[in-house]
Protein backbone atom coordinates (compact mmCIF):
# COMPACT_ATOMS: atom_id res chain seq x y z
CA UNK A 1 0.00 0.00 0.00
CA UNK A 2 1.32 3.41 -0.88
CA UNK A 3 0.82 5.74 2.32
CA UNK A 4 2.12 8.72 0.54
CA UNK A 5 2.54 9.88 -3.30
CA UNK A 6 3.99 12.45 -5.01
CA UNK A 7 3.59 12.55 -8.69
CA UNK A 8 5.08 15.20 -11.30
CA UNK A 9 4.78 18.14 -8.52
CA UNK A 10 5.33 21.14 -8.80
CA UNK A 11 4.95 24.26 -6.51
CA UNK A 12 6.10 27.88 -6.89
CA UNK A 13 5.72 30.85 -4.35
CA UNK A 14 5.82 33.69 -6.94
CA UNK A 15 8.89 33.48 -9.12
CA UNK A 16 10.51 31.15 -6.29
CA UNK A 17 10.48 27.77 -7.61
CA UNK A 18 10.32 25.37 -4.32
CA UNK A 19 9.65 22.33 -6.00
CA UNK A 20 10.14 21.01 -9.14
CA UNK A 21 8.43 18.51 -10.74
CA UNK A 22 9.20 16.12 -7.51
CA UNK A 23 7.87 12.52 -7.76
CA UNK A 24 8.10 10.35 -4.40
CA UNK A 25 6.00 7.30 -3.34
CA UNK A 26 6.14 5.84 0.09
CA UNK A 27 4.91 2.43 1.06
CA UNK A 28 3.20 1.83 4.15
CA UNK A 29 5.31 0.31 6.54
CA UNK A 30 8.38 2.14 5.34
CA UNK A 31 11.09 4.87 7.13
CA UNK A 32 11.93 6.78 4.96
CA UNK A 33 14.49 10.36 5.10
CA UNK A 34 14.07 13.46 3.99
CA UNK A 35 17.78 14.52 3.52
CA UNK A 36 18.38 18.12 2.22
CA UNK A 37 20.04 21.40 3.27
CA UNK A 38 18.08 23.91 4.31
CA UNK A 39 15.85 26.09 1.84
CA UNK A 40 16.33 22.84 -0.06
CA UNK A 41 12.24 21.78 -0.42
CA UNK A 42 11.75 19.40 2.38
CA UNK A 43 9.21 21.87 4.14
CA UNK A 44 7.08 22.41 1.43
CA UNK A 45 6.99 19.34 0.31
CA UNK A 46 5.90 17.84 3.61
CA UNK A 47 3.68 20.95 4.08
CA UNK A 48 1.98 19.45 0.98
CA UNK A 49 1.42 15.87 2.19
CA UNK A 50 0.34 16.71 5.55
CA UNK A 51 -2.34 19.37 3.66
CA UNK A 52 -1.37 22.56 4.56
CA UNK A 53 -0.73 23.57 1.21
CA UNK A 54 -1.53 22.19 -2.40
CA UNK A 55 0.89 21.92 -5.32
CA UNK A 56 1.21 24.35 -7.80
CA UNK A 57 1.02 20.99 -10.53
CA UNK A 58 0.67 17.45 -10.05
CA UNK A 59 -1.14 15.21 -7.55
CA UNK A 60 -0.14 14.57 -4.00
CA UNK A 61 -2.04 12.05 -2.47
CA UNK A 62 -1.73 10.95 1.37
CA UNK A 63 -3.62 7.84 2.21
CA UNK A 64 -5.17 7.25 -1.00
CA UNK A 65 -6.71 10.45 -0.81
CA UNK A 66 -6.31 14.46 -0.99
CA UNK A 67 -4.58 15.81 2.18
CA UNK A 68 -6.52 18.61 2.02
CA UNK A 69 -9.47 16.67 2.86
CA UNK A 70 -9.34 16.84 6.78
CA UNK A 71 -10.87 12.79 6.59
CA UNK A 72 -7.76 11.66 5.07
CA UNK A 73 -5.29 13.22 7.79
CA UNK A 74 -7.66 11.16 10.57
CA UNK A 75 -4.17 8.74 10.55
CA UNK A 76 -1.87 11.17 10.24
CA UNK A 77 0.50 12.60 12.70
CA UNK A 78 3.03 15.64 12.46
CA UNK A 79 5.48 17.77 14.55
CA UNK A 80 4.76 21.16 15.21
CA UNK A 81 7.62 23.41 15.05
CA UNK A 82 8.60 23.35 18.78
CA UNK A 83 9.34 27.37 18.53
CA UNK A 84 5.61 27.42 17.58
CA UNK A 85 4.19 25.85 20.77
CA UNK A 86 1.35 28.19 22.53
CA UNK A 87 3.13 29.67 25.17
CA UNK A 88 0.86 29.96 27.84
CA UNK A 89 -0.61 26.99 27.58
CA UNK A 90 0.42 23.52 30.19
CA UNK A 91 1.92 20.84 28.53
CA UNK A 92 -1.16 18.78 29.87
CA UNK A 93 -3.79 21.41 27.97
CA UNK A 94 -1.27 20.65 24.76
CA UNK A 95 -1.67 17.23 24.63
CA UNK A 96 -5.06 17.06 25.27
CA UNK A 97 -6.32 19.63 22.77
CA UNK A 98 -4.48 17.21 19.64
CA UNK A 99 -5.71 14.11 21.40
CA UNK A 100 -9.42 15.98 21.46
CA UNK A 101 -8.91 15.92 17.23
CA UNK A 102 -8.44 12.25 16.56
CA UNK A 103 -11.16 9.39 17.28
CA UNK A 104 -9.24 7.06 19.46
CA UNK A 105 -6.41 8.98 20.58
CA UNK A 106 -3.74 7.56 22.74
CA UNK A 107 -4.41 7.77 26.40
CA UNK A 108 -2.51 10.70 27.82
CA UNK A 109 -1.12 8.70 30.53
CA UNK A 110 0.66 6.51 28.04
CA UNK A 111 2.17 9.32 25.88
CA UNK A 112 3.02 11.90 28.63
CA UNK A 113 4.73 8.28 30.10
CA UNK A 114 6.25 6.87 26.55
CA UNK A 115 7.80 10.30 26.13
CA UNK A 116 8.94 11.28 29.49
CA UNK A 117 6.75 14.34 29.73
CA UNK A 118 5.21 13.28 32.87
CA UNK A 119 6.56 15.87 35.41
CA UNK A 120 6.10 18.48 32.74
CA UNK A 121 2.39 18.31 32.70
CA UNK A 122 1.35 21.38 34.51
CA UNK A 123 4.39 23.37 33.22
CA UNK A 124 3.40 25.75 30.44
CA UNK A 125 5.46 25.18 27.14
CA UNK A 126 7.22 28.66 27.30
CA UNK A 127 8.84 27.52 30.27
CA UNK A 128 10.49 24.69 28.70
CA UNK A 129 13.61 24.04 27.38
CA UNK A 130 14.40 23.65 24.35
CA UNK A 131 14.84 19.72 24.15
CA UNK A 132 11.64 19.23 26.59
CA UNK A 133 9.42 21.37 23.73
CA UNK A 134 10.78 19.40 21.19
CA UNK A 135 10.25 15.98 23.30
CA UNK A 136 6.17 17.76 23.28
CA UNK A 137 6.25 18.45 19.72
CA UNK A 138 7.56 14.77 19.19
CA UNK A 139 4.81 13.60 21.33
CA UNK A 140 2.14 15.60 19.98
CA UNK A 141 2.91 13.47 16.38
CA UNK A 142 1.88 10.35 18.02
CA UNK A 143 -1.35 11.72 20.12
CA UNK A 144 -3.62 10.30 17.42
CA UNK A 145 -2.45 6.81 17.14
CA UNK A 146 -1.37 7.82 13.45
CA UNK A 147 -0.22 4.95 10.74
CA UNK A 148 1.83 7.89 9.26
CA UNK A 149 4.10 10.24 10.61
CA UNK A 150 5.83 13.36 9.63
CA UNK A 151 9.04 14.03 11.75
CA UNK A 152 10.77 17.96 10.86
CA UNK A 153 14.08 17.62 12.88
CA UNK A 154 13.01 15.74 15.61
CA UNK A 155 16.34 15.26 17.51
CA UNK A 156 18.52 17.97 16.36
CA UNK A 157 20.10 19.67 19.34
CA UNK A 158 19.38 17.23 21.58
CA UNK A 159 21.41 15.93 24.15
CA UNK A 160 22.62 12.24 23.55
CA UNK A 161 20.50 10.58 26.06
CA UNK A 162 17.20 12.57 25.25
CA UNK A 163 18.41 11.84 21.28
CA UNK A 164 18.36 7.94 22.38
CA UNK A 165 15.18 7.57 23.90
CA UNK A 166 13.17 9.57 20.96
CA UNK A 167 15.16 7.68 18.55
CA UNK A 168 13.96 4.12 20.65
CA UNK A 169 10.58 5.73 20.51
CA UNK A 170 10.27 6.68 16.61
CA UNK A 171 11.86 3.04 16.33
CA UNK A 172 9.40 0.96 18.46
CA UNK A 173 6.21 2.81 16.28
CA UNK A 174 8.04 1.76 13.20
CA UNK A 175 8.33 -2.02 14.21
CA UNK A 176 4.69 -1.40 14.58
CA UNK A 177 3.97 -1.30 11.34
CA UNK A 178 3.99 2.48 11.48
CA UNK A 179 5.21 4.66 8.34
CA UNK A 180 7.98 7.50 9.23
CA UNK A 181 9.26 10.44 6.94
CA UNK A 182 11.42 11.85 8.54
CA UNK A 183 13.17 15.26 7.51
CA UNK A 184 16.27 16.31 8.51
CA UNK A 185 19.33 18.61 7.29
CA UNK A 186 22.30 16.20 9.23
CA UNK A 187 23.07 12.94 8.01
CA UNK A 188 23.91 11.55 11.14
CA UNK A 189 20.06 11.66 12.46
CA UNK A 190 18.80 9.93 9.11
CA UNK A 191 21.27 7.28 9.83
CA UNK A 192 20.16 6.23 13.04
CA UNK A 193 16.83 6.01 11.68
CA UNK A 194 16.16 5.76 8.37
CA UNK A 195 16.43 2.93 5.94
CA UNK A 196 15.63 4.63 2.85
CA UNK A 197 17.00 8.18 2.08
CA UNK A 198 15.67 10.65 -0.15
CA UNK A 199 17.70 13.48 -1.05
CA UNK A 200 16.33 16.90 -1.49
CA UNK A 201 18.21 19.75 -3.07
CA UNK A 202 16.73 23.24 -4.82
CA UNK A 203 13.52 21.94 -5.04
CA UNK A 204 14.29 18.00 -6.90
CA UNK A 205 14.84 14.57 -6.15
CA UNK A 206 18.48 14.16 -6.43
CA UNK A 207 19.10 10.51 -5.24
CA UNK A 208 16.72 8.04 -3.67
CA UNK A 209 19.01 4.78 -2.14
CA UNK A 210 19.66 3.48 0.78
CA UNK A 211 21.60 4.31 3.89
CA UNK A 212 24.42 3.08 3.03
CA UNK A 213 24.43 4.22 -0.52
CA UNK A 214 23.53 8.07 0.07
CA UNK A 215 26.42 8.08 2.63
CA UNK A 216 29.17 6.92 0.12
CA UNK A 217 27.71 9.10 -2.31
CA UNK A 218 27.60 12.36 0.02
CA UNK A 219 31.19 11.71 1.59
CA UNK A 220 33.35 14.62 0.88
CA UNK A 221 36.46 15.75 2.45
CA UNK A 222 38.16 19.12 2.30
CA UNK A 223 41.53 19.14 2.08
CA UNK A 224 43.56 22.60 2.20
CA UNK A 225 46.58 23.65 1.83
CA UNK A 226 49.04 26.11 0.73
CA UNK A 227 51.40 25.94 -2.24
CA UNK A 228 53.79 27.66 -4.91
CA UNK A 229 52.44 25.83 -7.75
CA UNK A 230 49.05 25.99 -9.71
CA UNK A 231 48.12 22.48 -8.82
CA UNK A 232 45.54 22.79 -11.82
CA UNK A 233 48.80 21.73 -13.59
CA UNK A 234 48.39 18.43 -12.10
CA UNK A 235 45.52 15.79 -12.32
CA UNK A 236 44.83 14.88 -9.02
CA UNK A 237 42.88 11.45 -8.93
CA UNK A 238 39.52 11.98 -7.13
CA UNK A 239 39.43 15.65 -7.01
CA UNK A 240 35.80 16.98 -7.34
CA UNK A 241 36.16 20.74 -7.07
CA UNK A 242 39.19 22.96 -6.49
CA UNK A 243 38.76 26.34 -4.30
CA UNK A 244 40.90 29.16 -4.16
CA UNK A 245 40.58 31.68 -0.98
CA UNK A 246 43.74 33.86 -0.79
CA UNK A 247 46.99 31.88 -0.87
CA UNK A 248 44.80 28.77 0.62
CA UNK A 249 43.74 25.78 -1.98
CA UNK A 250 40.64 23.83 -0.53
CA UNK A 251 40.27 20.11 -2.26
CA UNK A 252 37.02 18.44 -2.27
CA UNK A 253 37.32 15.02 -2.24
CA UNK A 254 35.55 11.61 -1.15
CA UNK A 255 38.34 10.21 -0.07
CA UNK A 256 41.18 12.42 1.95
CA UNK A 257 43.46 10.02 2.27
CA UNK A 258 44.26 9.21 -1.25
CA UNK A 259 44.15 12.44 -2.01
CA UNK A 260 47.10 13.01 0.50
CA UNK A 261 48.82 9.98 -0.99
CA UNK A 262 48.51 11.14 -4.31
CA UNK A 263 49.76 14.86 -3.61
CA UNK A 264 53.16 13.30 -1.48
CA UNK A 265 53.54 10.59 -4.43
CA UNK A 266 53.60 13.39 -6.81
CA UNK A 267 56.00 15.48 -4.76
CA UNK A 268 53.80 18.71 -5.40
CA UNK A 269 55.21 20.92 -2.76
CA UNK A 270 52.71 22.37 0.13
CA UNK A 271 52.57 23.63 3.56
CA UNK A 272 49.80 23.62 6.26
CA UNK A 273 48.04 20.76 5.43
CA UNK A 274 44.84 20.41 6.66
CA UNK A 275 41.54 18.00 6.73
CA UNK A 276 38.29 18.07 7.79
CA UNK A 277 35.24 16.45 6.96
CA UNK A 278 32.69 19.17 4.58
CA UNK A 279 29.02 20.14 6.15
CA UNK A 280 26.19 18.58 3.90
CA UNK A 281 25.71 21.72 2.90
CA UNK A 282 29.12 21.87 0.86
CA UNK A 283 28.47 18.22 -0.25
CA UNK A 284 25.46 19.25 -1.75
CA UNK A 285 27.13 21.68 -3.49
CA UNK A 286 29.67 19.67 -4.96
CA UNK A 287 26.51 16.99 -5.62
CA UNK A 288 24.60 19.59 -7.68
CA UNK A 289 28.09 21.06 -9.51
CA UNK A 290 27.46 24.15 -8.06
CA UNK A 291 30.87 24.49 -7.11
CA UNK A 292 33.60 23.95 -9.10
CA UNK A 293 37.38 23.84 -9.70
CA UNK A 294 36.82 27.15 -12.03
CA UNK A 295 35.60 28.80 -8.50
CA UNK A 296 37.44 31.26 -6.89
CA UNK B 1 -17.87 18.69 15.90
CA UNK B 2 -19.41 20.31 18.71
CA UNK B 3 -17.41 18.69 21.31
CA UNK B 4 -14.31 19.84 19.10
CA UNK B 5 -15.85 23.51 18.81
CA UNK B 6 -15.70 23.48 22.22
CA UNK B 7 -12.19 22.21 22.76
CA UNK B 8 -11.33 24.82 20.76
CA UNK B 9 -12.96 27.50 22.22
CA UNK B 10 -11.44 26.62 25.79
CA UNK B 11 -7.82 26.91 24.58
CA UNK B 12 -8.58 29.92 22.68
CA UNK B 13 -9.98 31.04 25.81
CA UNK B 14 -7.04 29.72 28.47
CA UNK B 15 -4.45 31.52 26.14
CA UNK B 16 -6.57 34.79 26.07
CA UNK B 17 -6.94 34.83 30.08
CA UNK B 18 -3.50 33.52 31.05
CA UNK B 19 -2.09 36.92 29.87
CA UNK B 20 -4.91 39.06 32.00
CA UNK B 21 -3.62 42.39 30.99
CA UNK B 22 -4.81 41.47 26.95
CA UNK B 23 -8.69 40.88 29.05
CA UNK B 24 -8.52 43.79 31.36
CA UNK B 25 -7.31 45.88 28.12
CA UNK B 26 -10.21 45.45 26.24
CA UNK B 27 -12.62 46.06 29.05
CA UNK B 28 -10.99 49.46 29.96
CA UNK B 29 -11.37 51.79 27.17
CA UNK B 30 -15.22 51.39 27.24
CA UNK B 31 -15.46 51.18 30.91
CA UNK B 32 -12.99 54.06 31.25
CA UNK B 33 -14.85 56.38 28.25
CA UNK B 34 -18.19 55.58 30.71
CA UNK B 35 -16.66 57.20 33.87
CA UNK B 36 -15.08 59.70 31.67
CA UNK B 37 -17.13 61.14 29.67
CA UNK B 38 -20.55 59.75 30.05
CA UNK B 39 -20.70 59.71 33.78
CA UNK B 40 -19.68 63.85 34.60
CA UNK B 41 -21.83 64.99 31.44
CA UNK B 42 -24.77 62.95 31.55
CA UNK B 43 -25.00 60.89 34.12
CA UNK B 44 -27.86 62.92 35.83
CA UNK B 45 -30.49 63.04 32.79
CA UNK B 46 -31.68 60.03 32.89
CA UNK B 47 -32.84 59.93 28.64
CA UNK B 48 -28.75 60.96 28.17
CA UNK B 49 -26.98 58.64 30.41
CA UNK B 50 -29.53 56.27 28.44
CA UNK B 51 -28.35 56.92 25.01
CA UNK B 52 -24.39 57.59 25.92
CA UNK B 53 -24.71 54.10 27.76
CA UNK B 54 -25.99 52.55 24.52
CA UNK B 55 -23.46 54.47 22.48
CA UNK B 56 -20.73 53.16 24.58
CA UNK B 57 -21.87 49.76 24.61
CA UNK B 58 -21.88 50.03 20.89
CA UNK B 59 -18.45 51.34 20.97
CA UNK B 60 -17.43 48.51 22.69
CA UNK B 61 -18.73 45.77 20.54
CA UNK B 62 -17.11 47.29 17.77
CA UNK B 63 -13.66 48.21 19.72
CA UNK B 64 -13.27 44.50 20.81
CA UNK B 65 -14.64 42.99 17.63
CA UNK B 66 -11.99 44.18 15.32
CA UNK B 67 -9.53 43.91 17.34
CA UNK B 68 -9.73 40.74 18.72
CA UNK B 69 -10.57 38.83 14.73
CA UNK B 70 -8.02 41.74 13.49
CA UNK B 71 -5.60 41.22 15.18
CA UNK B 72 -6.13 37.98 16.57
CA UNK B 73 -6.58 36.13 13.62
CA UNK B 74 -3.50 37.62 12.29
CA UNK B 75 -1.68 37.01 14.99
CA UNK B 76 -2.43 33.63 15.10
CA UNK B 77 -1.82 33.27 11.13
CA UNK B 78 1.95 34.44 11.63
CA UNK B 79 2.36 31.66 14.29
CA UNK B 80 4.38 28.33 13.52
CA UNK B 81 1.62 26.57 15.45
CA UNK B 82 -1.26 27.44 13.04
CA UNK B 83 0.16 25.04 10.25
CA UNK B 84 0.25 22.36 12.66
CA UNK B 85 -3.27 22.80 14.13
CA UNK B 86 -4.12 23.02 9.99
CA UNK B 87 -2.69 19.13 10.11
CA UNK B 88 -5.15 18.01 12.26
CA UNK B 89 -7.58 15.93 11.44
CA UNK B 90 -10.41 18.72 11.29
CA UNK B 91 -11.71 21.38 8.91
CA UNK B 92 -11.42 24.99 9.34
CA UNK B 93 -15.14 24.88 11.43
CA UNK B 94 -14.19 24.34 14.88
CA UNK B 95 -11.68 26.73 15.09
CA UNK B 96 -13.94 29.22 13.56
CA UNK B 97 -16.47 28.32 15.83
CA UNK B 98 -14.17 28.31 18.84
CA UNK B 99 -13.06 31.47 17.99
CA UNK B 100 -16.37 33.09 17.65
CA UNK B 101 -17.41 31.69 20.97
CA UNK B 102 -14.17 33.03 22.66
CA UNK B 103 -14.89 36.36 20.99
CA UNK B 104 -18.65 36.38 22.29
CA UNK B 105 -17.14 36.05 25.88
CA UNK B 106 -14.77 38.78 25.35
CA UNK B 107 -17.70 40.74 24.56
CA UNK B 108 -19.46 39.91 27.74
CA UNK B 109 -16.37 40.98 30.10
CA UNK B 110 -16.00 43.96 28.24
CA UNK B 111 -19.51 44.52 28.13
CA UNK B 112 -20.48 44.32 31.44
CA UNK B 113 -18.15 47.14 33.23
CA UNK B 114 -20.22 49.87 30.86
CA UNK B 115 -23.27 47.86 31.88
CA UNK B 116 -22.83 48.37 35.68
CA UNK B 117 -21.54 51.59 35.79
CA UNK B 118 -24.67 52.39 33.62
CA UNK B 119 -26.64 50.85 36.76
CA UNK B 120 -24.46 51.97 39.69
CA UNK B 121 -23.24 55.44 38.39
CA UNK B 122 -26.18 57.09 36.04
CA UNK B 123 -29.92 57.70 35.98
CA UNK B 124 -30.07 55.32 32.65
CA UNK B 125 -33.23 53.41 32.69
CA UNK B 126 -34.17 50.67 30.77
CA UNK B 127 -37.37 48.50 30.93
CA UNK B 128 -36.67 44.59 31.72
CA UNK B 129 -37.75 43.90 28.56
CA UNK B 130 -35.53 46.37 26.39
CA UNK B 131 -33.03 44.90 28.59
CA UNK B 132 -33.36 41.45 26.99
CA UNK B 133 -34.33 42.71 23.54
CA UNK B 134 -31.13 44.76 24.35
CA UNK B 135 -28.74 41.32 24.39
CA UNK B 136 -29.93 39.91 21.28
CA UNK B 137 -29.42 42.97 19.56
CA UNK B 138 -25.94 43.46 20.85
CA UNK B 139 -25.37 40.07 19.49
CA UNK B 140 -26.96 40.99 16.08
CA UNK B 141 -24.87 44.18 15.77
CA UNK B 142 -21.76 42.46 16.76
CA UNK B 143 -21.73 39.97 13.26
CA UNK B 144 -20.78 42.91 10.77
CA UNK B 145 -17.85 43.82 12.89
CA UNK B 146 -16.97 39.82 13.79
CA UNK B 147 -17.16 39.54 10.02
CA UNK B 148 -14.87 43.16 9.83
CA UNK B 149 -12.68 41.92 12.08
CA UNK B 150 -12.21 37.99 10.26
CA UNK B 151 -11.50 40.07 6.78
CA UNK B 152 -9.03 42.62 8.44
CA UNK B 153 -7.30 39.06 10.05
CA UNK B 154 -7.38 36.49 7.38
CA UNK B 155 -6.58 39.57 4.42
CA UNK B 156 -3.49 41.25 5.96
CA UNK B 157 -0.13 40.50 7.65
CA UNK B 158 -0.07 41.03 11.59
CA UNK B 159 1.71 44.63 11.14
CA UNK B 160 -0.67 46.07 8.48
CA UNK B 161 -3.86 43.98 10.51
CA UNK B 162 -3.06 46.63 13.73
CA UNK B 163 -2.95 49.52 11.44
CA UNK B 164 -6.04 49.11 9.40
CA UNK B 165 -7.56 48.04 13.06
CA UNK B 166 -6.49 51.35 14.78
CA UNK B 167 -7.18 53.85 11.69
CA UNK B 168 -10.66 52.35 11.00
CA UNK B 169 -11.85 52.08 14.69
CA UNK B 170 -11.79 56.05 15.49
CA UNK B 171 -13.66 57.55 12.54
CA UNK B 172 -15.80 54.65 12.97
CA UNK B 173 -16.66 55.58 16.31
CA UNK B 174 -17.20 59.08 15.40
CA UNK B 175 -18.74 59.08 12.18
CA UNK B 176 -21.02 56.96 13.58
CA UNK B 177 -22.00 59.36 15.94
CA UNK B 178 -20.98 57.28 19.01
CA UNK B 179 -19.20 59.54 20.73
CA UNK B 180 -21.76 62.48 20.65
CA UNK B 181 -25.47 62.61 21.71
CA UNK B 182 -28.17 62.10 18.87
CA UNK B 183 -28.09 65.24 17.07
CA UNK B 184 -24.94 66.02 18.66
CA UNK B 185 -22.66 65.53 15.98
CA UNK B 186 -21.54 68.22 12.92
CA UNK B 187 -23.74 68.07 10.43
CA UNK B 188 -22.30 66.11 8.02
CA UNK B 189 -21.49 63.55 10.09
CA UNK B 190 -25.10 63.82 11.24
CA UNK B 191 -26.27 63.13 7.17
CA UNK B 192 -23.65 60.42 7.50
CA UNK B 193 -23.80 58.52 10.33
CA UNK B 194 -27.00 56.43 9.47
CA UNK B 195 -24.89 54.56 6.72
CA UNK B 196 -21.61 53.76 8.83
CA UNK B 197 -22.06 50.10 10.65
CA UNK B 198 -21.48 52.00 13.67
CA UNK B 199 -24.39 54.35 12.94
CA UNK B 200 -26.20 51.81 12.43
CA UNK B 201 -25.72 49.66 15.21
CA UNK B 202 -26.05 52.16 17.57
CA UNK B 203 -29.48 53.32 16.17
CA UNK B 204 -30.88 50.37 16.36
CA UNK B 205 -29.32 50.13 20.10
CA UNK B 206 -30.81 53.33 20.92
CA UNK B 207 -34.15 52.33 19.13
CA UNK B 208 -34.49 49.37 21.86
CA UNK B 209 -33.60 51.15 24.98
CA UNK B 210 -34.67 54.95 24.09
CA UNK B 211 -37.83 56.50 22.61
CA UNK B 212 -35.30 56.83 19.50
CA UNK B 213 -37.51 55.81 16.45
CA UNK B 214 -36.38 52.45 14.21
CA UNK B 215 -34.62 53.66 10.80
CA UNK B 216 -35.15 51.77 8.64
CA UNK B 217 -32.51 53.04 6.06
CA UNK B 218 -29.85 52.70 8.81
CA UNK B 219 -30.68 49.18 9.85
CA UNK B 220 -30.94 48.37 6.19
CA UNK B 221 -27.31 49.91 5.34
CA UNK B 222 -26.26 47.92 8.85
CA UNK B 223 -27.48 44.64 6.54
CA UNK B 224 -26.08 45.65 3.55
CA UNK B 225 -22.84 46.20 5.53
CA UNK B 226 -23.06 42.56 7.44
CA UNK B 227 -23.41 41.12 3.65
CA UNK B 228 -20.32 42.95 2.21
CA UNK B 229 -18.15 42.08 5.06
CA UNK B 230 -19.53 38.47 4.76
CA UNK B 231 -18.48 38.42 1.71
CA UNK B 232 -14.94 39.92 2.06
CA UNK B 233 -14.33 37.26 4.94
CA UNK B 234 -15.46 34.54 3.20
CA UNK B 235 -12.79 35.47 0.44
CA UNK B 236 -9.85 36.37 2.61
CA UNK B 237 -10.12 33.30 4.65
CA UNK B 238 -10.30 31.06 0.98
CA UNK B 239 -7.35 33.39 -0.07
CA UNK B 240 -5.69 32.55 3.09
CA UNK B 241 -5.82 28.40 3.07
CA UNK B 242 -6.91 27.99 -0.77
CA UNK B 243 -10.35 26.26 0.09
CA UNK B 244 -13.84 27.04 1.72
CA UNK B 245 -14.05 26.40 5.18
CA UNK B 246 -16.56 23.56 6.46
Amino acid sequence: MIHARAEGVTKSFGSTLALDRVDLEVRAGELVGLLGPNGAGKSTLVSLFTGGRRPTAGRVELCGGDPRDPRNRRTLGVTPQETGLPASLRVGEVVDFVRAHFPDPLPKAELLDRFGLNDLVRRQTGGLSGGQKRRLAVALAFAGRPEIVFLDEPTTGLDVEARRDLWEAVRSFHAEGGTVVLTSHYLEEVEALAERVVVITEGRVLADDSVAAIRGLIKVSRVSLTSPVPLTDFDLDGLVALEQAGDRLHLLTPDADRMVRELVGRNVPFRDLEVRPTSLEEAFLVLTGKTGKEQK
Amino acid sequence: MTSLVLTHAKFQTLELFRIPIAVVGSAFWPAASMLAFVVPFAGDDPVGATYATASMITFAIMNTNLFQYGIGVSEDRAQPWDPFVRTLAAGAAPRFLGRLLTGLLMMVVSLAPVVLIAALFTEAVVSPLAFVAAIGVCAAISVPFILMGLTIGYALPQKAALVVAQILFLPLAFGGGLLTPPGGAPGFIEDLAPFLPTGGAARLMWATVTDFPFDLGATLALIGWTVLFGALAVWAHRRDEGRRFG
